[in-house]
Formats: C-alpha cells, structure tokens, sequence
C-alpha cells in the first residue's frame, strides 16, 4: 500500500557506544539500567520510611513525650507505612524483577521494554507527588490503610487524604503496567528449552507476583477512585451519614490489603529460593512443591481478607470461614520453609552475607508467621487487634521477612549488577547488626501488645509499665539504622575500589552468571538453550567431566561471540514513554492543584493532551 | 545490520503492534522479519491484551459489586430504578453488540485482503460506539433533570460511577478505532499486520461484553424489583 509516502519517523537515534550522560538515563529501555532506576529510587525511598520509622521511636522513646503533634506524628506513621510499601519494597522487587528476570530465562529484554520505561517514571513521579506532601505540610495523615469514612472531606478536610490518593493512584498504574509486562515476559520469551518448570524459582514467584497484582491492585484503584469521587465530585459511596455503608470501604480496601501481603512476600521467598541451593551446592529440595505451594498460597490469599476485619462484627459464620482460611495458609507457607530445610540438609553450606541474610529470613519468618497464625484466631484476634502485637508481626514478616530477603538479594546479585564484589567482613557485620537490632527493636512489641499498648499513639501516659521496653525498641530501631548505614559504606566502598568479580563469584545455578558482570546491552550473544534446572550447573559439571574424558568441552551459553556478528538487533531509546508518564501523572496531579475548569481541575485537563501526544509518538516510532 | 534496515521498512505499519515491542531477539535463521517466535507461539500484544483484559474484569467486577452492595438499599424519595426506560437503553444495548458484529467483519475484510471491507466496517464500527455515547449522553441529562444524579444518593453515585467508566472505555475504543480507519484510509493496512484491528476488537468485544453485564445487573434486576415495572 501507500507506506512510501510516510513522513520519516521521530525517533531518537540508536546509540552506538555504550550510552552514558542524564539524556541516556532519561531515554533507556534497556531492562538493567531501568532495573538499576527502580533500586536506587527504591533505596532512597526505603532511606526517607527509614527517617520516619526513626522519628515515631523518638516520639515513643519515653512516655509523655511532646517531641512531635499527634498530627506529624500521624503523618510519620502513614507516611512510614506508605512509602515502606508502595515506594520501597514493592519497586524494590521489581528492580530485581528488571535485572534478573531476562536474564534468568535467557531473554535480551522484558517483551515491551518501552511500557517498562514507563512504568519505572510513572513510579518514580508517584512516589515524588507523594513525598512532595512534606513541603507543604500536607503529610496523609490517615493511617496506610485510609479508613472511610473517615478519610471523606468532611472529616479529613486537607489536601493530606488527597495527596494520599493521587500518589497510589499514579503508583497503582506502575505496578499494573509492570505486572502485565512482566507476566507476558515469563510466559513468551523464555529461551529455547526452559519449560515452566524448568524455570528458576525466582522467576516462578515473579510470574505468581504479577497475577496476584493483576488481580488484586484493580480493587484498590476502584476504592481510591471512589473515594477520590467522593472528596470531588459530591458521590456519597463511603458517607455514612447518607446512607452509604461504613464497611464497604473495608472490604475493598482488604481484599486488595491482604493479597498485597503476598505480593510483598513472593518475590522474597523467590530470592531465598535461589541463594540457599547455591550456598548449599545442592538443587533446590521439593521444587514442584515450592511451586504449588506458592500458588496455593496465592489462591487462599484472595479468601482471607475478613480476617483484618474480626472487630467489625460480621458474624460467627464469617469469623469461621475467614479463621479457617488463614490457618489454612500456614500448611503451604510451612511446606516451603520445610522445602528450604530440606535444601540447607546435607548441603555443603557457605555463610557468605548472602546465605546469612537468607538463613536468618527463615529463622525471623517463621516467627511473624507464627504471630499470624495466632491472630488469625478470632478470640485471640479480638484481644490483639490494633494492639503492637500487630506492629510487631507486621515488621517480622515484612522486614524480618521481605527486606532479609531483598538484603539478600543484594548482596547476592551486587557482583552481578556492578562487575565488583561486596566486601565480606562488611556484609558480616551489616548481618549481625541487623538480625542483632531487628529482635531488640521488634520482639518488645509483642510485650507490649500484650501489655496492652494501643498502636498509633503519640503519647502514652506514665504508670503504664510500657516505658523500658519502648526504650529498648528505640535504641533498636536506631542500631537498625546503623546496620543500613553499614551497607550503604560497603556499596560505596565496593563501588570505588572492590575486587573485581568475574562472570560467575558464586558458582551459580542460573543463566546470569553465564554472562559478563555487569552484562552486556544485548544480554546474550546467542540466546542459550536450555535443558535442565540448574542449566549453569549442569553444563560446568559436564564440562569439567568432559575435560577428565578428555573431549573438547562445548559451551551452550556462548559470551563471546561479537553481537554485530550474531546480528542482535536492540530496541531504540524513547523518551516518550516520559512524556506519557508525565502526562498520566498531570491528570492525578491536577486533584492537588488550586487551579479549575469549571468542576475540573485544570492540569488534569492539561495532562490529557500530554498522556495523548505520549501514547501516540510511542505507537508510530519505530521500536526495533 | 541489513535487517534492521528491513525492519525500519515494515516497522512502518505501527510496528509496536506487529511484533510488539519485544523485537530484540536474533534466533539466527530468522530473516522473514516478520512474527517472532515466542514460548506459547502467541504474539506478545495479545497476551497483553488478554492479560490487560483479566485485569479490567477486576476493575468493572469492584465496580458492580459496590454497586450489588447498596443496591437495594434505596433510601425513600429519592429517584431511583424506577427512571430507567428498558426500551429505550435495548436498543443501544443491542447497538453497542452489533458493532461487536462489524468489528468481525472488519477483521475478516482485511484478512481477506479487502481494503474497502476493512475501513467500512471500522467506521461502521466506531459510528456505532458514537450512537451509543450519544444514547448515553442522552439517557444521563434525562436522569440528570430528573434528580437522579451521581451526588444524589448512593445508588446514583455508583450507576454513574459504573456506567460512566463503561462510557470512558467506548470513548477510547471509538477514538482507537477512528486512529485505525484514519489511518488504513492513508496508509492502508497490509493482511500480515491483521494483529493491529485484531487487538483493537479484542479490546472493543470485551467492552461490549461487559456493558451485557452491566445492563442486566444494573438495569434488568432492579428494574424488576419494582412493582408494575415502572413507566
């Protein structure tokens, strides 16, 4: 037909070298640099709920303590609560989602590198909207969990609430745009040979991730566009004064709250699930088990979400359904912490930092399991509830759990991500500050909760009997931060002049290693084929074997073949995937904003032309 | 280098959606430049769609149950179901569904090498979407200057809410299906490029499905709560 006649394409020109320079940041697709943009954002972000988490045990260091207004400090506390999860573990997850999965499953890129682009500022501008609360004094100031109705205009009248909404609001539209990129990713560009279970376990819990996402981030973007509607537009869904269900916001909030647990939680139990075989030098024990008990858990995650709700007074037979299903949870959670036992069993264990931070995972996981597994109990629950025995299994899941594991993670694919070792003595330390401070600031809290210290409150009167142990929980608290400055001196120390690590430090099991440290644009000069599920594994044993035998050993996973050669042919950089992102973010933004059109804020109107001219110079640039 | 350059060439046709963004793999041999060989033998953009339709279910499913769980609980003297014209919202129901059928016809007329068949139907397509929206338009400033408005009570605020969300996603599918007609009028679309109109009518049934739901939940069953049926 008439494509002669196309005007020539906008595109930024394909960059020849190795790119560098802002503008080479700004315009990456390529799935390693956008996975480094998700780790350092996601660091600086843990580093800002880490200053808050400091500022709530400062405030609860001693009783009648006027340090901080109830007000700040409830902003601290959602403040602490939203960026942790929204703003550092999540997307630090997803950086590992980024550098490791292609390169795990043999791929050169994710399936639709510049959607990744995007999702990565969509992310990074939510979680800047957000922050930018605290320059205008405007800190959400609800809770993380933004209870209606109280989070209505009538009762929370500030831009806090709001401020609140547009940042999960645009941060929601990453996840799922990420979640959609990723699930296609792992289900179609999976090398030659590597079946699905043949892939590795981190992989399986990226693909478990991404549906539990799908599945469950849709609800939390009809809650907070409800309530946005509400603040807004004058609807009365959460208004209770008019009729409306006070529950209703409850339900749509947990059954989105709950999974989100496990979304916090897969891609940890994925990243233990890669460092325990190879610092045991053995398989992985039970790996179809893993499997099936992670979808299991997945699948009872969507049933459970009541459980957050047993002081509503829904009735002995929700409290039965929703107390069963809980319990039942623990049956797959406990077969992988059982298959991980079975791994470390007879294996020739390395304690390097890695295995360290992955066995000291198991050790404080299972002990916030356990605390779940005792509220899950109604009676029990009834006694615990908005108590800091929540606050305190909370923290062993998620930090004791998911940030053990995303340490871990660290310090396991750092050789990979910079080409340079951590050091060891650091990484030692780093781990025994931090299981040392974890225990001492959180295993308190369970006193506490029993003792019966209400969470969220700012000021506690003397007399009660809380005073030395919330002592103790902030002198822990800061030794945590200690422990996190410890890392952060031995990233720049390793940065500047660590050893060198070569392709492979670990002798690993997965295709990463296989490659350069830190790999090449292109990933794979060719793209490997696999047979098996340890594929490094099985070709170095055979290899050495055929080297004993005397045969000319063969390589599957060739390096070193020159691209041009090999014809790999990369996408093209893009800065519109930006330009989408800052017109997507334009529309939330304009709820913020003092400026309307008739009922419709301004930027928001503005932002839809900018999304437009996005989506529309994405979709006619060539991307090969 | 010589198969970039072919790429740039039929990359010409939307090339996001031909081989999806994901054109980065080399598999040696492969010299057509065209489909590129993935783990399920699916094309990347259609599983995308899919997966992006499995995630919309969600977002139209939260919206109808807020919906389920005040309907019902209509407050006295307030409008209500009782405005609804069954009639009258039939026929842009049964409107909405034919364009399902023309949008088929568009995509059997481009893979049969039809041009002409393919930019009829797309514009009949998207005229269809219009008439709707124009019968949404309508049907909403009707219920608007009869007190049944999204600020009224909670029944409003969650039919507007629904319906007007339905009514965003026809918006966007005309205006992807007028880009699509504009641009096979321009350029033509070539038979091989099929997945481009293929995707787009995924998305265009899926919103058409879903308005099935909403009519019967939302329309059909409060409507036959009520006594003699109304007007």
């Amino acid at each position: 037909m008439a494509t002669t006649t196309q005007a020539p394409p906008r595109v930024l020109r394909r960059p020849v070298e190795a790119p560098s320079g802002l503008w080479s940041w700004l315009t990456t697709v390529d799935h390693k640099r956008i996975g480094v943009l998700y780790g350092v954002s996601s660091f600086l972000f843990f580093l800002a709920g880490g200053i808050d988490a400091l500022l709530i045990r400062l405030q609860l260091g001693k009783p009648m303590n006027e340090l901080f207004s109830p007000d700040h400090y409830n902003g601290f506390v959602t403040m602490h609560a939203t960026t942790m999860i929204f703003m550092a573990l999540m997307p630090m997850s997803v950086a590992f989602f980024n550098y490791i999965v292609p390169l795990q499953i043999g791929a050169r890129d994710v399936a639709f590198p510049r959607l990744n682009a995007f999702s990565f500022w969509v992310f990074l501008l939510g979680g800047l909207i957000m922050s930018s609360s605290y320059l205008v004094d405007a800190i959400p100031n609800q809770g993380w969990y933004g209870y209606a109705p109280l989070t209505i205009r009538e009762y929370s009248p500030g831009l806090n609430v709001d401020f609140w909404i547009v940042g999960l609001q645009i941060l929601g539209v990453a996840t799922i745009a990420g979640a959609i990129n990723f699930f296609v990713t792992i289900i179609n560009m999976r090398a030659p040979g590597m079946s699905l279970m043949r892939m590795p376990l981190f992989c399986w819990m990226t693909l478990i991730t991404t549906v539990l996402i799908l599945l469950a981030f849709p609800v939390f973007t009809i809650a907070l566009t409800e309530l946005l509607f509400d603040r807004h537009f004058g609807t009365t869904f959460f208004d209770s004064t008019r009729g409306a269900d006070p529950l209703l916001w409850q339900h749509l909030f947990w059954i989105f709250g709950h999974p989100e647990v496990y979304i916090l939680i897969m891609p940890a139990f994925g990243i233990i699930s890669e460092i325990i075989p190879v610092f045991s030098r053995k398989p992985l024990f039970g790996y179809a088990a893993m499997v099936l008990a992670s979808m299991a858990i997945a699948f009872l995650g969507f049933g459970v979400w009541a459980h957050h709700m047993f002081t509503t007074g829904a009735g002995p037979v929700a409290y039965t359904f929703f107390a069963l299903s809980t319990m039942l949870i623990a049956v797959p959670t406990g077969v992988k912490i059982f298959n991980w036992l079975g791994t470390l069993y007879g294996g020739s264990i390395n304690l390097r930092p890695p295995m360290l931070f992955a066995v000291g995972f198991i050790g404080t996981f299972v002990i916030g399991g356990l605390s779940g597994v005792m509220h899950g109990t109604v009676p029990v629950d009834w006694q615990q509830s908005d108590s800091y025995w929540i606050v305190a299994h909370i923290h062993y899941v998620l930090f004791g759990g998911t940030m053990f594991a995303l340490f871990a993670g660290i310090h396991y694919w750092w050789p990979k991500f910079t080409g340079t070792m951590l050091n060891d003595k650091l990484g030692q330390a780093t781990f025994w500050t931090m299981l040392v401070a974890f225990h001492v600031t959180f295993f308190p809290m369970h006193f506490l909760g029993t003792a019966g210290m209400p969470r969220r409150m700012s000021i506690y009167p003397t007399g009660t009997g809380w005073d030395f142990w919330n002592l103790v929980a902030t002198v822990g608290a800061f030794a945590l931060a200690a422990s996190v400055w410890l890392f952060v001196m031995n990233a720049f120390i390793s940065l500047r002049r660590g050893e060198p690590a070569g392709n492979d430090p670990w002798d690993g099991a997965t295709l990463e290693w296989a490659i350069a440290s830190p790999p090449p644009v292109y990933n794979f000069a060719r793209i490997p084929t696999v047979s098996s599920r340890d594929p490094l594994w099985v070709e170095k044993r055979s290899e050495e074997t055929a080297v004993e035998l005397g045969f000319a050993p063969r390589r599957a996973v060739a390096v070193v073949a020159d691209p041009v050669e090999a014809r790999v042919h990369m996408p093209n950089p893009s800065f519109w995937p930006l330009v989408a992102a800052v017109g997507l973010s334009m529309i939330f933004a304009g709820f913020l904003m003092p400026w309307y059109l008739g009922a419709f804020p301004l930027i928001t109107l503005l932002g839809i032309p900018v999304l437009m001219v996005g989506i529309t110079s994405w979709s006619f640039e060539p991307a090969g | 280098m010589a198969r970039a350059i072919a790429h740039d060439e039929q990359g010409r046709l939307l090339p996001q959606a031909g081989h999806g963004d994901s054109d980065i793999h080399d598999h040696g041999h492969d010299d057509h430049g065209g489909e590129h060989p993935t783990s399920t033998g699916l094309n990347n953009v259609k599983v995308l769609m899919w997966t992006f339709i499995a995630s919309e279910c969600l977002l139209f499913g939260s919206l109808i149950s807020t919906y389920l769980a005040v309907e019902g609980r209509t407050i006295p003297n307030t409008p209500g179901p009782e405005l609804f014209d069954i009639p009258y919202t039939s026929v842009s129901a049964f409107v909405l569904l034919f364009s399902s059928l023309s949008m088929v016809l568009a995509l059997a007329g481009l893979q049969a090498g039809d041009q002409r068949q393919l930019r009829i139907w797309l514009f009949v397509t998207a005229a269809l979407g219009l008439v709707f929206l124009g019968g949404q338009y309508y049907e909403f400033s009707t219920f608007y200057f009869e007190e049944f408005w999204l600020d009224k009570n909670f029944l409003g605020s969650s039919f507007f809410l629904l319906t007007g969300f339905h009514g965003a996603h026809v918006t966007v599918g005309v205006i992807w299906l007028l880009a699509l007609w504009l641009y096979s009028l321009r350029y033509g679309i070539a038979p091989e490029k099929s997945l481009l109109v293929e995707i787009s009518g995924l998305y265009w049934h899926f919103v058409d499905v879903v308005w099935i739901v909403i009519f019967a939940v939302v329309y059909l069953i409060p409507y036959s709560r009520i006594e003699g049926g109304g007007h």
